[in-house]
């Protein structure tokens, strides 16, 4: 009795160790991939620029300064200074604050909308499912940023506009993802298990269903961020997404552009940013999806 | 396939109801009162009457449907409310101008992307797989507006070979469609790259070379041809991802497409023409799926409706 006890005993601290070693063979294989490494590096960079912002720089981005309008890249302005003579280095510093937050509440919101559709409506099926589809079929018939355009023209524009345009043009990407998962591991033998044990649905979606489809999700979401700073910044350079005098990157890029024979740094800079914050995330994404499938690790 | 081609069909229907509702809501979800935020607040009242009327905007939201669905089917989209045109007429000098600009942006991406994806993965790891991955992840994180100022800054100021906007010549389309086409190209030399990796691992590739095949054989003949299926999906989609990048890139180039009308009319609050260019950019977009799928069907045998649900 108490052998099969200690047997038992051993097995669950296998399991538990098992559990622990997946998670640290995913940071293991992560951490060796110089690719993903050099991903997160990148923003980590955007992360404490965004943070710091204040103390990396004495300018105030919204300071107006006409004696240097247009000017090149100098020892004190080390990109230059835009139309109002604002220093542009500080307006790309605070930009990241405003890229980081749009990309990442428009994941949360996408996520928070996405995930409960894809999970309910793969674990249940039926009527809801076929419903629910049906509506993803409409919001996907919008081709890329052109649903995120729709719901800016329907709000308004302004930064908490485009997180709610961004956020919602991404549900669909998750309804689905989350489902698809669903489907599969709605199979399996433990949700059998599970429900043989008399555990109930919500129980049963919430600890069993759910908890597997978080790499895949993870795996996403590090894309999603990187697709809402491309389809915010697209918003801003617009005209449809952050006004001024918010140094939003794709916002500066437009005003830049009028000025782009004269002062290319203005269309030069802004736009190097946006691309190196969304080549990290997309970095990071990469690696993360290597690292999560077991498939493709090698050791 | 043949229940398969009939239910997707079937199923297209619901999407285009849905996708009508949706562009028929733009207006009616405005905050406020739509006729107003139309006329613009300085409007007079009369002026303010008169667009509420024309837009049926005092009758119930089902009889303003039934009416959008009715001047739909007469291919009457309404008037634009800044230049008084015809949104259909408008539309139909400006689609064109889209689709040739998206269709060339496809072209170069499918045959820049399938080129550099083949060689890749022939020689993985080469010098040559390392760059072409390179460009391709530059050209997906590019932010697509800002691809467009550089080469224009490049091309059309510094080197002065290329004009930098508008429409006219053979020259006018370089750059607009390398643009566009940029991260599509990216994204198919990716795609290209894995499926053909997958494909190449197949037991009848081996088989083949067991045969003492030549490898330009195998890879032409055989694995291509299975390689190529995942990349048709992917450029169909493409198709319509670039109608979307269209926005944004016939802003920059003030080519003079949908995506470019939709942008002006959306500033300048003319929402029947928002309306209009809406629709026809989803419904091309619907119809190119369909196409895709359609195609799929014939070039996978296997595929069946069940199959493609579960993906």
């Amino acid at each position: 009795m108490t052998g099969t006890l200690e047997a038992r005993a051993s097995q669950n601290q296998k399991s538990a160790e098992h559990s622990e070693s997946e998670l640290r063979a995913v940071l293991r294989y992560l951490r060796k991939n110089r690719i993903a490494m050099i991903g997160l590096f990148i923003i980590v960079l955007f992360v404490l620029c965004a943070v710091f912002a204040p103390l990396i720089t004495k300018y105030d981005p919204t300071a107006t300064n006409f004696g240097k309008a247009l000017s090149k890249p100098s020892v004190q302005h080390w990109l230059g200074n835009d139309e109002l003579g604002r220093d542009l280095f500080s307006r790309i510093l605070f930009g990241a604050r405003i890229s980081l937050i749009i990309g990442l509440i428009s994941v949360a919101i996408g996520l928070i909308l996405g995930v409960p559709i894809g999970a309910l409506t793969g674990y249940f099926g039926g009527k809801l499912d076929l419903f629910a589809q049906r509506a993803i079929d409409i919001m996907i018939a919008f081709p890329g940023i052109l649903l995120a355009i729709i719901v800016v023209t329907v709000l308004g524009v302004g930064v908490e506009n485009v997180m709610i345009a961004t956020g919602i043009a991404s549900v669909p990407v998750y309804a689905r993802l989350v489902r698809g998962s669903v489907l599969s591991i709605k199979k399996m033998g433990y949700i059998s298990a599970a429900k043989a044990l008399g555990i109930g649905e919500a129980a049963i979606i919430f600890f069993h269903v759910l908890p597997n489809c978080f790499g895949p999700v993870i795996v996403q979401s590090t894309f999603q961020v990187a697709t809402s700073i491309l389809w915010a910044a697209g918003l801003g350079f617009l005209g449809l997404g952050a006004q001024p005098p918010l140094p939003e990157w794709g916002a500066i890029l437009a005003k830049g552009r009028v000025y782009m024979r004269v002062a290319p740094h203005l269309t030069t800079y802004p736009g190097l940013a946006i691309f190196l914050m969304v080549l990290g995330f997309n970095l990071l994404g990469d690696g993360l999806r290597d690292a999560l499938d077991p498939r493709s690790r090698k050791f | 396939m043949y229940s398969y081609i009939v239910r997707r069909l079937l199923l297209t229907a619901p999407v285009v109801i849905g996708v009508s509702v949706l562009i028929f809501l733009i207006i009616r979800l405005i905050p406020g009162d739509p006729a107003v935020a139309i006329a613009g607040v300085q409007a007079t009242k009369e002026y303010i009457e008169q667009i509420r009327k024309e837009l049926h905007l005092d009758e119930s939201l089902p009889v303003q449907y039934a009416i959008f669905v009715r001047n739909l089917a007469r291919g009457d989209l309404g008037n634009s409310t800044l230049t008084r045109r015809p949104v259909a007429v408008e539309l139909r000098e400006r689609f064109p101008r889209t689709i040739e600009l998206t269709l060339i942006a496809l072209l170069i991406a499918s045959v820049v992307g399938i080129t550099a994806g083949i060689i890749s993965a022939t020689k993985r790891y080469s010098l040559f797989d390392n760059i072409s991955m390179l460009v391709a992840l530059f050209g997906v994180a590019a932010p697509v507006f800002w691809l467009a100022l550089m080469l224009q800054l490049l091309f059309s100021v510094h080197l002065g070979w290329l004009p930098s906007t508008g429409r006219g010549t053979f020259l006018h389309f370089i750059l607009p469609s390398m643009t566009l086409g940029m991260a599509s190209a990216g994204l198919i030399a990716r795609i290209t790259r894995s499926s053909m990796l997958e494909v190449l691992r197949q037991d009848y590739i081996t088989t083949a070379r067991a045969k003492g095949l030549a490898e330009k054989v195998i890879i032409y003949k055989h694995a291509l041809k299975n390689a190529l299926i995942p990349v048709v999906t992917i450029m169909g989609l493409q198709f319509g991802i670039l109608l979307g990048g269209a926005v944004l890139t016939e802003t920059v180039f003030a080519w003079p497409g949908v995506g470019r009308l939709l942008v002006d009319s959306i500033l300048a609050r003319d929402y029947p023409v928002v309306q209009g260019a809406v629709l026809v950019l989803a419904f091309s977009f619907v119809l190119i799926n369909l196409v895709v799928d359609l195609i799929y069907a014939f070039l996978d045998p296997r595929i069946s409706y069940h199959s493609r649900e579960s993906e």
